[in-house]
């Protein structure tokens, strides 16, 4: 069994509603717009706080985002707030010219993302986003891995002047932030410290990854675990060190293989420092039903398949013969 | 402006302009010297293809020098073929894709309720537009958070690109669908600038729903060999065409 499976596991949305109330006690500028996602969104108390500044717009996501531009227009500090799945591919035309076009103090929270909603089938699924998102100019993508973070990010956001994705979960991850940490946008983090292979990860994959990262100690392989929550702008540095140190990269991601957190750290990689990298995440199909935990499992994201995969990869490494 | 760039779409500019000229020296409280006050009203070009029409409503509305007109659509110009709010002062919301302008405005004049500011926001879309279903999202809303603060103009040219509105998908009844959606349709001539301003008058004055001027126009009003073809949506005259519609234009067909 996992280290992380004897711990206790935490919802993030609740550490998501909670600041989203400080914010709004201390700014009265502050807003929540969602689509009839007020209990998904664990927006009850902010609802019941101040009902005039929860402005829920019915089932209509491309009306959501174009509202919620027009809120931050006249002076208002939108917080829109709707299950990622359909926040982003029913309104990305919304999401880019309404919001990152033009500019606009827009903060979309997906919630739920991933495969969060695993019994749901894929239509629920959100796992096409990051590549979505992270392709439009000026749109900040952050997806925090547990409570203090998602308390951290979703302050960062709102102290941020400009278009903002947050991709929250609804799956427990137990809490693994250090002490002290300091959430900054675009700055990764090492959680763990290694010389044979590097594995990035953010969200509900971070806590896999650093059960993995003992797993493979064991063995006598040293892991670097990155938690790398900002998916744009991208900590370039932190990925070129990583491949500078270790020679070798594993992503992981609630995600399509495609477009996602592996293929934006595999940009950096050919540029400026290739070394061998397995990417990690929904490979390329619509999942079937499950629930997100089975599906990352069966995707090759428990600890061991992720310590399988950075074996493989230090293997690889090693036997590669210099040209 | 148009043939100097090559492009443009000079029948929904010609369908419009008279309802951009009766907003901006008539209507529209903004400052060309402040043009992001707090308290400005706001308007939306919803039919961002228009954005000829508003660029020299701008330019002599003082936004824009009068010169740089002439650079529309050009290599590097901030004048591109749809407004760019973050290059061009006076511009709130970027548009081009249609069927954004509505809900925008919705988020914007009940971000205006929700600070107690007594600015009011309008917003224009084209007639074909409003088969993109975004703007009945909208104007469910807009009649739900009862914004009576709110005007949408109709440019109801009845042609679009390709078409006449009602050969392609059609719209009618268009205003009993408004109503029916809640809000107060006022119909107005939209070449006629006494109409255009007892539209907004009445708009100003309507309580508890939002009005929608539905503006009847036509496309490429004001030339005889353009209005009411559909061939002109975006068709680039002449230079023998640009002399004998600028002489209809000043003077009036012959």
């Amino acid at each position: 069994m996992s280290p992380a499976t004897q711990r206790a596991l935490h919802d993030c949305r609740g550490a998501f509603a909670e600041t989203l109330v400080e914010l709004a006690e201390a700014n009265p500028d502050v807003v929540a717009v969602c689509n009839d996602s007020v209990g998904s969104s664990k927006l009850e108390g902010f609802k019941e706080r101040w009902p005039e500044r929860l402005v829920n717009v019915g089932i209509a996501e491309q009306n959501l985002v174009g509202v919620a531009a027009g809120l931050a227009n006249g002076g208002l500090l939108p917080f829109v707030c709707a299950a990622a799945c359909f926040l982003t591919a029913r309104a990305l035309e919304q999401i880019k010219t309404d919001v990152a076009y033009s500019d606009t103090n827009v903060k979309l929270c997906g919630i739920s993302s991933g495969m969060a909603y695993g019994e749901l089938g894929a239509t629920h699924h959100s796992t096409e986003d990051f590549g979505w998102t992270r392709v439009i100019p000026n749109l900040t993508v952050i997806a925090p891995a547990d409570r203090e973070e998602t308390r951290q990010a979703v302050r960062a956001a709102a102290a941020h002047r400009g278009p903002v994705y947050l991709r929250l979960s609804r799956m427990g991850v137990p809490d693994i932030m250090p002490d002290g940490y300091r959430f900054a946008i675009g700055r990764a983090v090492r959680l763990h410290e290694g010389r044979d292979v590097s594995i990035i990860a953010n969200g509900t994959l971070t806590h896999r990854a650093l059960d993995a990262a003992e797993l493979l100690a064991r063995e006598g392989i040293q892991a670097r675990v990155i938690n790398m929550a900002t998916v744009k702008p991208l900590d370039e540095d932190a990925i070129v060190a990583a491949a500078r140190d270790t020679g070798a990269i594993v992503t992981l991601e609630e995600h399509q293989v495609h477009g996602g957190l592996g293929s934006a750290v595999a940009e950096v990689v050919v540029s400026h420092e290739p070394v061998p990298m397995t990417i990690l995440g929904v490979p390329g199909i619509f999942a079937p039903t499950g629930s997100a935990s089975w599906l990352l499992d069966r995707f090759g994201m428990s600890a061991q398949g992720i310590a399988a995969s950075a074996r493989e990869l230090v293997h690889r490494k090693r036997t590669k013969v210099a040209p | 402006m148009v043939n100097e760039a090559g492009a443009g779409h000079l029948g929904s500019e010609l369908s419009c302009v008279d309802l951009l000229v009766a907003l901006y020296f008539g209507e529209l409280r903004v400052d060309p010297t402040d043009p992001m006050a707090p308290g400005r009203d706001r308007f939306v070009l919803s039919k961002g293809h228009a954005a000829g029409a508003l660029y020299v409503t701008l330019a002599e509305a003082g936004f824009l020098e009068p010169d740089e007109v002439s650079t529309f659509m050009r290599a590097g110009s901030r004048l591109s073929g749809h407004p760019d709010r973050k290059a061009v002062p006076g511009v709130e919301t970027n548009t081009g894709p249609l069927g954004h302008g509505l809900p925008v405005a919705v988020g914007m004049a009940k971000a205006a309720r929700l600070r107690g500011e007594d600015w009011r926001t309008y917003v224009l879309t084209g007639d074909g537009e409003l088969q993109e279903g975004s703007n009945w999202e909208a104007g469910m809303a807009a009649a739900q958070f009862r914004l009576d603060n709110l005007t949408l103009l109709i440019d109801h040219n009845r042609f679009q690109q390709g078409a006449p509105v009602a050969e392609t998908n059609d719209l009618a009844p268009l205003a009993d669908k408004w109503r029916a959606f809640g809000w107060h349709v006022v119909d107005i001539d939209g070449h006629d600038f006494d109409s255009i301003h007892a539209g907004l008058d009445v708009a100003r004055a309507t309580s508890d729903r939002p009005t929608c001027l539905m503006a009847h126009t036509n496309k490429a009003e004001g030339v005889s060999f353009m209005r009411d073809r559909v061939a002109w949506h975006h068709r680039v005259p002449t230079e023998e065409e640009y002399v004998r519609a600028r002489a209809e234009l000043t003077e009036g067909p012959s």
